[in-house]
């Protein structure tokens, strides 16, 4: 290791304004969106074109330095977190959109792209690309793949992973490889969907191959008000066992809804106890046909309230509430830990009265925004870091919360990844072998273990 | 080895040296393990696990066949969206898997690499690895479940997947219209891809006189009519086919019936825009091909010498893969190793036990 000279190299590869070294200039990017961790890194790069990326990461490597990519730090598991003396590579500058071709319906895009921007891209084409996490105005496709976001849309669309068909990254020791290609199919085993969701342990992605889709031609956006949260989850088993497949289903609890329309007058009802949003998507016979279904089995749920959608600005404000949730929280309480575990979804009553006796158990208000559709829960704990103990209380409780989804035989993250957060958790959900295993593929791809060291699994530095 | 339990499949391979997993033989290139390889046949180990339609999700053991599969799926009125291929065969669900064998429904809502959620694999130590799990979302860890399609076993013996599903639509209505040129059919499909309309698979078939656009939508009864004329009016008329001919046309896809018995089947991913070049050395003399899923995969049926269509697919940049007929080497045109493919073989195989495709 030897960071002077590392810093010295760098020097020679970026202009002054693209190298942070210095304490203020570093402080930006201590942390992720997770802002209970904090760490500094030794510098910060800016890279601008894909070659100065594959040089740090050499450089990284020679001297044994660890890196972490960085986009717009929206990581919620605090995955782009930095560590410690080692580097930042900031990737949002690294922001072309190198080639939409409508034929194929691909877009080629850098790592550092905005999500949003892609779907903007291909819009005179009238297509667009499905994934959309809440972060969407921001984060970017780097981080986007490196975590397998999600979004509002993935039990009919599913993740990041299911949009990415080729890759071009610079592995650990700065070796440039391509993955995959421009054909939804392939003969060989699928190393994209490896790639993907490997938080940045394999190396940096550069450039991704995104499939897009034809926008659909028609949207029906309905709101639906109930009483309690378990008669909004209800309501949703009901959607799908007629048969019914929505491109979006999410449901809000009063609290969030409360935040939501402080923050942008999204026009949610009020008093509502479960306000649920269901989406029907695509062509316009079908949307039709398939509302006038959904319009009968809300009746039948015991909705006090339905509103539907009148256009497409009524559509993007019901939208904008629900996307901006997090963040309005911010307006209840000055801290919040948010949570992304997953149940099967015949057990989402169960899950949410645990909450609810949690968060009476911990003393801790908490707000409920979540996929309703594929069972993603996004408990929001609301805390106040000031006061002595709140911070360890809320993390007991959210460690409680993804214990529970362990036992109900789901998952600790829908979407935001394993990051630092989740590092405890992991071996909850796969056993020994198994960790070993994703460890032995780390090391054969970064015997260094540079590439955004400590993250995922514990205990990896000091290996 | 046809092992009938998980346990004595892992002391067998504890054992054993050099293995290759299969499961009902229905792509039969695919199995030319060679001298001192010890196939282990997955059959035994079959039946499903978990089964609750109102998750989306099912858990079968890796040989289960798609017969049954597909059977407890339609009862509860769901399907496999991407229209797994061979069923009639015998092929089971962990040889689809580790075959990536996806039909003409992959074009609507994505390939087994899009429905896979999690899989469970005995690896060279014996030992029991899980990836993914048995919910429709999940970030957990690193994803080796979609690495193990395509896979064909080298990395272990799949013994158990999990996969979403979604509800099937009532009915299926196809539209069949003929174009006298390849570009024409070819341009009239790039054209159809990218409108607004639910469209669940897209086939171009040339054949002697005429290039065949097939497409299929899905969906309910009710709206079934005006979504085909819709459709016919985009493409200037076509034939309609409905009920039993309509799904005798997509079976006769998915079991390749229209591959001769003599020729090899052979797999060839590519894009649009390569159809016509690669369709250049396939059409003079006449040679069976379906263009499949908007044109990302052609199948060939092909008769002459192997190394005549390995060096026409190498020279455009193509790999392809022998599926079912008798072949040295099944792997043709260009070879997609990587020192990453190289390093996840090291990894997950580090007594190189299971043998390579």
């Amino acid at each position: 290791m030897d960071l002077g000279k590392l810093i010295d190299d760098l020097a020679e590869l970026y202009p002054n304004d693209r190298l942070l070294t210095n304490k203020a200039a570093l402080i930006t990017y201590e942390s992720d969106a997770l802002t209970s961790f904090k760490s500094s890194p030794a510098a910060v790069v800016i890279a601008e074109k894909q070659e100065e990326v594959v040089e740090t990461v050499r450089k990284c490597h020679e001297y044994d330095i660890p890196f972490v990519a960085r986009g717009s730090g929206t990581s919620l598991s605090g995955g782009s977190l930095p560590i410690e003396g080692g580097i930042v590579i900031a990737l949002n500058r690294l922001n072309r959109v190198i080639r939409v071709d409508p034929d194929q319906r691909t877009a080629v895009v850098e790592a550092g792209v905005i999500n949003l921007d892609v779907s903007q891209a291909a819009d005179p084409f009238g297509l667009y690309f499905a994934p959309d996490p809440s972060s969407q105005l921001i984060c970017t496709i780097g981080g986007n793949l490196a975590f397998n976001s999600g979004g509002a849309h993935c039990l009919k669309y599913g993740m990041t992973s299911n949009h990415v068909i080729g890759l071009k990254v610079v592995l650990p020791d700065g070796e440039i490889i391509n993955l995959g290609g421009e054909s939804l199919e392939s003969v060989d085993s699928d190393l994209v969907g490896l790639f993907v969701g490997s938080e940045g342990l394999f190396g940096i992605a550069l450039e991704a191959t995104l499939r897009l889709l034809p926008k659909p031609e028609s949207y029906k956006t309905v709101l639906a008000a109930y009483r309690s949260l378990e008669a909004a989850g209800e309501a949703v088993a009901m959607i799908v066992q007629v048969g019914l497949l929505p491109g979006a289903l999410e449901i809000m609890d009063n609290l969030a809804i409360e935040a939501a329309e402080a923050a942008v007058n999204a026009g949610y009802p009020q008093d509502c106890e479960g306000l649920l949003i269901v989406e029907l998507d695509g062509e316009t016979s079908n949307v039709e046909y398939e509302f006038g279904i959904l319009m009968e089995t809300i009746d039948r749920s015991g909705a006090y309230e339905v509103r539907i959608a009148k256009d497409a600005l009524d559509r993007q404000r019901i939208w904008k509430g629900r996307k901006s949730a997090f963040s309005a929280v911010g307006r209840l309480s000055p801290d919040y830990i948010v949570q992304d575990g997953v149940v099967p979804r015949s057990r989402l009553s169960d899950a949410l009265a645990e909450i609810k006796r949690l968060g009476k158990k911990y003393n801790l208000r908490v707000a409920n925004v979540f996929h309703a559709g594929d069972g993603n829960l996004h408990p929001l704990i609301l805390f106040d870091g000031s006061e002595d103990g709140a911070l360890q209380r809320a993390e007991d409780m959210a460690s409680e919360i993804l214990d529970l989804c362990v036992q109900y035989n789901g998952s600790i993250t829908g979407e935001h990844g394993i990051g630092m957060e989740k590092r405890d958790h992991l071996p909850k959900m796969f056993d020994v072998n198994t960790i070993n295993t994703m460890k032995t593929l780390r090391r054969k791809m970064d015997p260094q273990m540079i590439s955004n060291r400590g993250k995922v699994f514990l205990a990896e530095v000091t290996q | 080895m046809k092992p009938t339990t998980v346990s004595e499949l892992r002391d067998f391979v504890r054992r054993k040296s050099r293995l290759s997993p299969c499961g009902g033989k229905s792509k039969t290139a695919l199995h030319n393990g060679g001298n001192e390889v010890e196939e282990v046949e997955l059959t035994d180990i079959s039946g499903i696990i978990e089964y609750d339609p109102g998750e989306f999700t099912f858990t079968a053991l890796a040989g289960t066949l798609l017969e049954e599969l597909k059977q407890a799926l339609s009862e509860q009125g769901q399907y496999l969206p991407f229209d797994p291929l061979f069923t009639d065969q015998g092929a089971t669900i962990g040889g689809t898997v580790a075959s990536n064998m996806s039909g003409p429904g992959r074009y609507r809502y994505g390939g087994i690499r899009d429905f896979i959620i999690g899989v469970q694999y005995v690896d060279g130590h014996g030992n029991l690895i899980r990836s993914g799990g048995k919910v429709v979302k999940n970030a957990a860890g690193f994803d080796l479940s979609k690495l193990m399609v395509g896979s064909f076993g080298s990395y272990g013996a799949l013994i158990e997947c999990s996969f979403k599903v979604f509800p099937k639509p009532k009915v299926y209505t196809t539209l069949q219209v003929a174009f006298d040129s390849l570009e024409e059919a070819l341009d009239r499909l790039v054209e159809v891809t990218k409108l607004p309309l639910d469209i669940s698979a897209v086939e171009l078939i040339p054949q002697h006189d005429r290039n065949l656009l097939v497409i299929r939508l899905g969906g309910s009864a009710e709206n079934m009519n005006a979504r085909i004329e819709r459709l016919a009016i985009v493409l200037g008329g076509g034939e309609i086919y409905e009920a039993d001919e309509e799904a005798h046309i997509w079976d006769d896809f998915g079991e390749f019936n229209w591959v001769l018995n003599s020729d090899v089947l052979v797999k060839i991913p590519l894009t649009p825009k390569l159809v016509l070049e690669l369709d250049k050395g396939l059409s003079d003399p006449f040679v069976r091909r379906q263009y499949s899923v908007g044109c990302n995969v052609a199948w060939v049926s092909w008769q002459k010498p192997i190394d005549d269509l390995d060096s026409h697919l190498t020279k455009l940049g193509l790999s392809g893969l022998v599926i079912t007929g008798q072949v040295d080497n099944p792997r043709l045109g260009v070879k997609r190793h990587n020192s990453f493919s190289v390093k996840v073989k090291e990894a997950l195989d580090p007594l190189n036990k299971w043998v390579e495709v």
